[in-house]
Parts: structure tokens; sequence; C-alpha cells
């Protein structure tokens, strides 16, 4: 670190006022008076609309305030005089609440000297601690509008009625703005302090309009359609509104028109100034297009999802992109993505011609935009771009010169980001190689779902086409797929097999399992691996076979070497390590898988230990490979034997039934126990509870007990040949929880951690007894999901389920919150060479990152392990 | 009341005013400024215990799980 950047300058304070009629006719480079735009030469008019002194969009012409181009002049407002005050919509909330708060004869703030000063001592304080003054102003403007009469003049005050949306009434009488503007115009700069106005930039009766400005042409931009015909931007449809109505307003009361009407007309003026500002005001008609489509006016470009800030500020749309449904296919490479046709055949990569591609950019550019791969734009030396059709497409290849530029359509190996949303990590954005796919899905490998936390029941990825060298180059070499397959969150693998990929290599590595040879080509078919090692044994007919870890070990490098417990071992109180007679333990030796089944543990994403130890002792590329060979030998394993689950699954036997229903029974009357040693207040409370708490806590963990007790029954009479066994014990979906409430007792429903008691006073459901304490009126279900569960069980395990879906909802929207808060923090940090964490600023941040300058990638899940390891490889041997 | 120290406690790290020719090193050895450090408030209980005055630095040992002792400077500031 050399040279150290500069602090840059700091933003120390920004100020929000209320804009003066003074400051706007200040800043206004003309007054507008005319409601015309155009004239029929297609020149702006003079103090019209579209006055070049508002700035200028024709290209041509030029602005008569700066005298800058379009383009170059930023534009300019003007003003319209209002020919009498109306309110502004944006400010009715401080308008209502100052009338209630201000005498209605002398103006002055209904508050007492002694208690205003209070007030203003207050604020004082308030704004040397840095804190918001929000609540102390609105105890003062509920005070003053509680006083009757006025301290100073004794006037008595009227009631103010506010109705949608811009009309006040005292007592039922319309206070005109120009009666509000006078008021507001009295109020003393003293007292507006205390309602935390700074009289010097806000003064309240700014609120009610005079001069309205008008917005400079570059925010309402004219468009040409394609007739020929001008089209106006929304807000300058509504300006020439505001325009004819004040004219006429002013026509009217110069000729002394009836009162009636000028009434009318000034109504017609602030409607039409309210939808200038906001055109979704409640209580009144929004202003419509002549087509009947409603205006777009200033408060809509801003607000909401497409407004300017959510749609444009925070949100972009970008070019050279795809968009598609996902669909899994094992036989893709996971540094792959199946890329369809039409999109390929849209999506361009730019190619500069040069003597060594020319000929291939010709047969590209002969292709045209119809036969893939063709090219779609030929960029000439000079910038000019030639659209690529059947009628130009040879003479362009022939014309084709050095230097110029061919985008060619996507074709395979062309390297592509691919996308999920949310975006939440570093991997949900990563680099593949394109494959060119009929069909009009984006393909995948299965394996990859886990970093883009993607599945197939709809989801839809984006995929960015990258138009650089350079940017190709980086994504290579750091985004693709092989690259993360290590994740630095927990230092292990994120991407490896699921589901069927689980099952599939526990079915083929468990215990001794004969393959023949037909059987062994067929699954190893699909990777590079073209011979077989010599044969475990022979059948008595003399054919001979393989086991499922020879065929297992054939995808592994020659020089692997770990071993670890599987996903299945029991976790017994000493392991047997190679001994183990669940063959739970994995032994590799120099790439042979010797002993252990291969399961969650060996090759699961996140808990993969193979991939893991490929990775980190021989590179990604063999880890990729690994994962290809594994996904495709495991879904050929598991077509072998098959595995399909039904429902006739869950059968137990008779005597398991009356054994489950022995034990619930037996919790039955436990609990039934409790609660009459509670109601004979003979229950000795738990330390530091309650004896309520002790009752409800006892019974908890009685029926907890009861239902582990009832799922130990029915596992025990499922063996490892069941498929929901084998898929929950190999930690390829679904727990041994599940298969509890499925085959045996569902269990406590539970809200907040408690048993239900919410309902009826003193009970759940109607028919059961006040004060019942037993397990079924609490939500305890008996039932199993195959039994069925009865309607009171069924309705308890809704409330129990809505719970659970309440929560995640919550959860997310919390937790993303959270996210972009800790992102906006900490997007700027970047470690630097000298393992320094520092801002831009150069401060620094952390002097080691991590404490330790580690590489959470590098390290052993997160443990730091890769001594002992080394030690035990130089040893060759355990060494404690 | 006895009064106890701030520092006897087992999670509050190791906190010393730096001296002089060490600040030095220090700044050096990652090139930067005094103002570059991260900050610490006078008022912080920890300041006032080791009674340290704006301007000094403190210097931090703290135990960490992977590096055994990690060492982390504060500037103290207003
Ligand atoms: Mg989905
Ligand atoms: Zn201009
Ligand atoms: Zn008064
Ligand atoms: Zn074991």
């Amino acid at each position: 670190m050399a040279n150290v950047p500069p602090i840059p300058k700091r933003i120390s304070s920004i100020k929000f006022g209320l804009l003066s009629p003074k400051e706007i006719r200040k800043m206004s480079s003309t007054p507008i008076i005319t409601a015309d735009t155009y004239d029929d030469d297609g020149f702006p008019i003079d103090m019209g609309l579209m006055d070049t002194r508002l700035g200028v969009i024709d290209p041509g012409l030029r602005c008569k305030t700066c005298s800058g181009r379009a383009g170059e002049c930023p534009g300019h407002f003007g003003h319209i005089e209002l020919v009498a005050p109306v309110v502004h919509v944006g400010f009715n909330k401080v308008i209502r609440k100052l009338l209630r708060a201000t005498c209605r004869k002398c103006s002055r703030i209904l508050l007492e000297p002694a208690q205003k000063q209070h007030y203003l001592d207050q604020l004082i304080g308030i704004e040397e601690i840095g804190h918001m003054p929000d609540d102390m102003i609105n105890e003062a403007y509920k005070e003053a509008s509680k006083v009757k009469v006025c301290p100073y003049c004794n006037e008595e005050q009227l009631d103010i009625k506010f109705e949608k949306p811009t009309e006040y009434l005292e007592n039922g009488e319309k206070l005109t703005p120009t009666e509000i503007r006078d008021r507001f115009e009295n109020i003393p700069d003293e007292d507006i302090k205390v309602v935390g106005m700074d009289p010097k930039n806000a003064r309240p009766e700014w609120m009610i309009l005079t001069v309205l400005p008008v917005p400079p042409v570059t925010v309402r931009p004219s468009i040409t359609l394609e007739s020929g015909q001008r089209s106006e931007d929304d807000l300058t449809h509504k300006l020439v509104d505001i325009i004819r109505i004040n004219q006429r307003f002013q026509e009217n009361r110069e000729a002394g028109a009836p009162q009636l009407i000028i009434e009318d007309l000034w109504e017609l003026l602030q409607y039409h100034v309210t939808t200038f500002f906001d055109n979704s005001v409640s209580g009144i008609p929004p202003a419509r297009h002549r087509s009947g489509r409603p205006l777009k006016t200033l408060s809509q470009r801003l607000k909401g999802k497409e407004g300017r800030f959510r749609g444009s500020l925070s949100g972009k749309r970008v070019n050279f992109s795809a968009r598609t449904v996902i669909s899994p296919d094992p036989n893709l490479s996971i540094n792959e993505v199946g890329v369809p046709m039409p999109i390929a055949r849209i999506l361009t990569m730019p190619c500069v011609v040069t003597p060594r591609n020319i000929e291939q950019l010709k047969i590209y550019v002969r292709n045209g935009e119809d036969v893939h791969p063709g090219a779609n734009y030929v960029l000439r030396q000079d910038g000019r771009r030639i659209k690529v059709t059947n009628v130009n497409k040879d003479d362009l290849a022939e014309k084709l010169e050095f230097g110029w530029t061919v985008e060619r359509q996507l074709k395979d190996g062309d390297i592509v980001l691919f996308n999920r949303q949310p975006s939440l990590h570093k991997m949900s954005i990563m680099a593949h190689s394109v494959k060119v796919l009929p069909n009009k899905t984006f393909r995948l490998n299965p394996a990859v779902c886990p970093p883009y936390n993607a599945d197939f029941d709809g989801d839809e990825m984006n995929m960015h086409a990258l138009q650089t060298e350079e940017s190709r180059a980086e994504a290579k070499i750091l985004m693709q797929v092989q690259e993360n397959i290590l994740s630095p969150r927990f230092g292990g693998p994120i991407i490896g097999g699921i589901h069927d990929h689980i099952s599939g290599l526990f079915l083929l590595t468990r215990f001794e399992n004969h393959i023949l040879a037909n059987d062994a080509y067929d699954m190893l078919r699909k990777s590079d691996i073209k011979e077989l090692p010599s044969p475990a044994g022979y059948d008595p007919d003399g054919k001979p076979y393989w086991t499922g870890k020879q065929i297992f070990s054939q995808i592994l490098p020659k020089n692997l070497n770990t071993q670890f417990s599987a996903q299945v071992c029991s976790h017994c109180d000493t392991c047997k390590k190679e001994e183990c007679p669940n063959d739970a333990y994995v032994v590799i030796r120099d790439g042979e898988l010797i002993k252990g089944t291969i399961d969650e543990a060996a090759i699961g994403a996140f808990k993969g230990k193979v991939q893991d130890r490929i990775i980190k002792e021989i590179g990604p590329e063999a880890g990729a490979r690994f994962i290809d060979n594994m996904t495709m030998l495991a879904v050929r394993a598991i077509m072998r034997t098959g595995l399909s689950f039904g429902i006739a699954d869950e059968d137990i036997p008779k005597e398991a039934r009356i054994q489950i229903n022995e034990v619930l029974g037996k919790a039955e009357d436990a609990v039934q126990n409790l609660i009459k040693s509670y109601q004979n207040k003979e229950l000795e409370p738990l330390p530091g509870r309650t004896l309520d708490e002790t009752i409800e806590m006892s019974i908890m963990q009685k029926l907890g007990k009861a239902r582990d007790e009832t799922g130990n029954i029915a596992d025990s009479h499922m063996g490892l040949e069941n498929p929901a066994v084998i898929m929950a014990r190999s930690g390829a979906r679904g727990s041994i929880l599940n298969l509890t409430q499925m085959a045996a007792c569902v269990g406590q429903q539970a809200v907040r951690g408690e048993r239900i008691r919410r309902g009826y006073g003193g009970r759940t459901l109607p028919h059961f007894q006040k004060g019942d304490l037993g397990s079924d009126a609490h939500g305890f279900v008996k039932a199993s999901y195959k039994s069925g569960l009865n309607p009171t069980e069924y309705f308890f395990h809704a409330i129990g389920g809505r719970e659970g879906l309440v929560d995640t909802a919550v959860r997310t929207s919390q937790s993303g919150y959270l996210q972009r808060r800790l992102v906006n923090a900490l997007q700027d940090l970047e470690v630097q060479y000298d393992l320094t964490v520092r801002d831009t600023r150069g401060v620094l941040v952390q002097f080691k990152y991590g404490e330790d300058g580690i590489n959470p990638t590098k390290s052993d899940f997160s443990k730091p392990d890769t001594i002992h390891r080394i030690v035990r490889s130089v040893a060759s041997r355990e060494v404690a | 009341m006895t009064k106890f120290s701030l520092l006897d406690h087992e999670s509050v790290p190791k906190h010393e005013i730096m001296p002089e020719g060490e600040l030095k090193s220090v700044l050096s050895k990652y090139s930067i400024e005094k103002e570059q450090l991260p900050k610490i408030k006078v008022q912080d209980p920890v300041s006032k215990e080791i009674g340290a005055v704006v301007g000094d630095v403190v210097k931090i040992t703290r135990k960490s799980q992977t590096a055994g002792e990690a060492e982390y400077y504060r500037l103290v500031i207003e």
C-alpha cells in the first residue's frame, strides 16, 4: 500500500425546505402564459409549454437560456402565475394540523407563552443531541389544538374539518386557499419554530401555491410517432389543462362573472393542480387521457415498483441476456448449461475479424440469421452496424475486412453467466459454458442446484452473454462452476450429489453387491472409464462379477486417500472404524474404495468429503470431473435396482401397532397422573419455574418421549430395505422424524413452542371441559399420517402448520432486509494484498483478514485440520 | 463498594496505550496515517479505565480461536 488514496469529501448535511413564490420566480427562465406548444411549422411557441428557454429536446435547436444543444442543456424551469392560490396536496397533513394549532383571528400558536418557551427550549436540546424532534412536535400540535380560546386575543376557536382531497371546513363553512394563506402569513416566525418548521426555509404560507413551477421540457419530452405526429408527455397535458383553466378563470373574474362560476373555476384549477402533483389521491377521480388511461403525473413517476426509486435507480435492465424455465439434465457437465436454440440464435458474441478467423467468420456470416451458428450483425470499422439478412449475407461475407466485428450467434463452448434470484451469495451467479440444445428450457446438471437453491417446479433463471474478451477470461478463471464448488461459507463443497445421486450410490456401494460385466459397463458407459479392473470373483456359473465398491472406485482419482465416518454411522460409543459392522466407516486408499458405504457424508452437497478432498488435494478440474462422473454413475446405478416409495411402505405389522398404542396409552396415563398431582397441589415445581410452567413442561416432555418411542417401534419394523429408510439414513431425502410421523404418531402440535391453548375461554374447542389439561385437548396428535387424523387432531395440526407458514413468511422478509443492510455496509470493503481489510478511504477495518488471514474456502469445513493431515500423510499413518 | 477493573473480566481483551515508538512502526508497517486506524471513543469505559486521551492509540490483544492471539489498534477520538 504505497500511496493511500486521499480521504474523499463527505456530505456533512442536507437541508430540506419549501420553495417560496419568490424563489420559484427567480429560478424560472420564463413565465408560461399560453397553452399552445408548437406553431404550424413545428417550432416551439414563445412563452408556451415548449418554449426553448425551458431547454431543448429537438436536435438542431439551441436553448435560449444556456445556448446548449439537446443533450448539453440540462433544462430550465419556467413558471405559471396562478390567478388564485391553491392548496398543494402534498402538504394537507401539515396544513390541517397548523390550522387547528393557530388562532383564527391573530394567527398566533394556541399555547401560553410559558408553554411555548418550554417547547422551544426542548427543541434546542433535542437538536443538540441530534435526535428527531417528531414526538415533541406532535405533542405541541396536540396541546395547541386542545385550546378553545386564544390566550392572546381571546377569540373563540372553531372546529376545523378536513375533507378529501383539499377542502377545509370551519364550522361547516369552506375556507378558501386565500383565507388559509392569509392566516399562515400572519403566524410569527417564533411560533413557527414550535411546530418544527424553519421560518427561513419553510414559511407555512408557501404550502399554498400562488406560483406553479413548470418543469423543464427535458423532464417531459414529447415523442414523434412513426406517423410524424407529435405525442406529448402526460405532464405537458396536465400543464396545458392548468393554463387553460387559469386563463378562463382570469377572463371570468375580469368580466365580473357571478361568484358561483368563479368558485367552480377555482375548484377546477385546484383539481388540475392537485392531479398534476398526484393523480392517485383518494376522493377525486383521476385525470384521464382521451383514451381513458389515467395520466402518469409527478408522484406516479416516483412511487411504487416501477417508480423512479425502485424501478430506475435501484433496478436496471441489461441487453445480451435471456430468461427461461430450467430443467435437469444429468448428462451435462456441471460446468455446462443447456441453452435453447431459439435463445442461442438471438444472443451474440462479438468477434473482431483477424487473418486467423476470417474464413470461419465468413462461414457464420454466410449462414445468416437462420442457420445456426450464424451471425446477426456485422460492424464496420467506422462503427456502422449492418444487420445480416438473407438478402445481404453472401455480399457481406465477401466484403468482410480485418478490423470489422462480426456478432456471431452463441455456440457450444461460449462462456456465459448464469444466475438465479435471489442472488444471496457469490455462487448465485456462476459462469457456465454453452451447450446449444433443442427445446425451450435452460438445462443444468442437478448437482448445481444447491448453490443456486434451484429446483425444477417452474423456477426460471437468467443468462448473460459476455461481450468482451476480458470479461470472458475473468468469468472463466474466477466464476466458472468448478472454481466455486468449495463454499467460503463453511470451507466445504456446496456442489455435490442430491436425492437420487445419494440413494443410487448408497444402493451401489452397500455391502457386497454382485455386478456382472454387462451392468458394470452400462453404469460406467457415460464416464470416460473404458476398462474394468480384475473381477472380485466368479459366480457359480463361472461368470465374473464386480462389487459396487469397485465400480465406484473407477471414477475416483488414482491417488486419493481418505477415511471418514459415513452418514449412516450410528455413532457407537467406541467407533470400530474399519471393522464397523454397519459398513459405516469409509476408507479410500489410492483411489480405491476399500470399506464403507457411499452416502451423503461422502458425495452430498454441503457435506461431501470426497469432492472436498479431491479439490483440495488434486484440483478443481478433477473435482468437476468426479462430480460429472459421479452423477452419471449414480443415475444409472439407481436405475439398475430402482427405488420407489409409496404409502404401502409405511405399513407396520399389527403387533407394532399394538405396541405403539400401548406406549401412547401409558403416556396418556402418565399425563393424567401428572394432572392429578397438579390438581392436588402435590406437584413439585421445577427450579426457577412456576407450577403452571412445570406441569406444561412435564406433559410436553412425557408426550415427546412417547412419540420418539413410537418412532423407534415403527423403525424397528422397517429394515434397511425399506425405501423410506434408505433415503432417510443415507441422507438422500427425508428424516426418521418424517417416517415416524407417517408410520407411527404425528405427535404434539405446538404454537410458539408451547401446547395449543388458544380458543374459547378456558378451552381450545367447545366440546372440551373447561380447564382440561389432557393431551388431546391441547393438540397432541396420536394418529399417524397413514392412519389419518380425527377432526380435532386435524384442526390442531392446521394451527401448528399455519405457524410454520407465517414464520417462513416473516423470516424471509426480515432476513432479506438484514442481508441488504449488511451488504450495503460491507460492499466496499476489500482484502488487500497485505491481508488487511480496508474501505475505499483506506481506513483499516481489520489488520489481518478474520484475525488469522485464512481463506475460509481453503479451510477444512472451517476447522484447522490441515496440519494434522500433512502430518498423517508424511507419517502415512494415524498420528494422535 | 469495591472498585473492579473492567479489564479483569474474562471477555474484555487486553487494552493498553501504545508507546510512540511502537505506534510509528505499526503505522509504517501498514503505511497509513493515524486517522486511518479504527476508532474508539474517549468516553468508552475501557478508554477511561486505562486513562487514554484523544490522540492516543490503544493496542488491543484479543484471544482468537484460530490465530491464538490477534492484535488490533484503535485511535482514541472524542
Ligand atoms: Mg422452485
Ligand atoms: Zn438550456
Ligand atoms: Zn388570537
Ligand atoms: Zn461407526
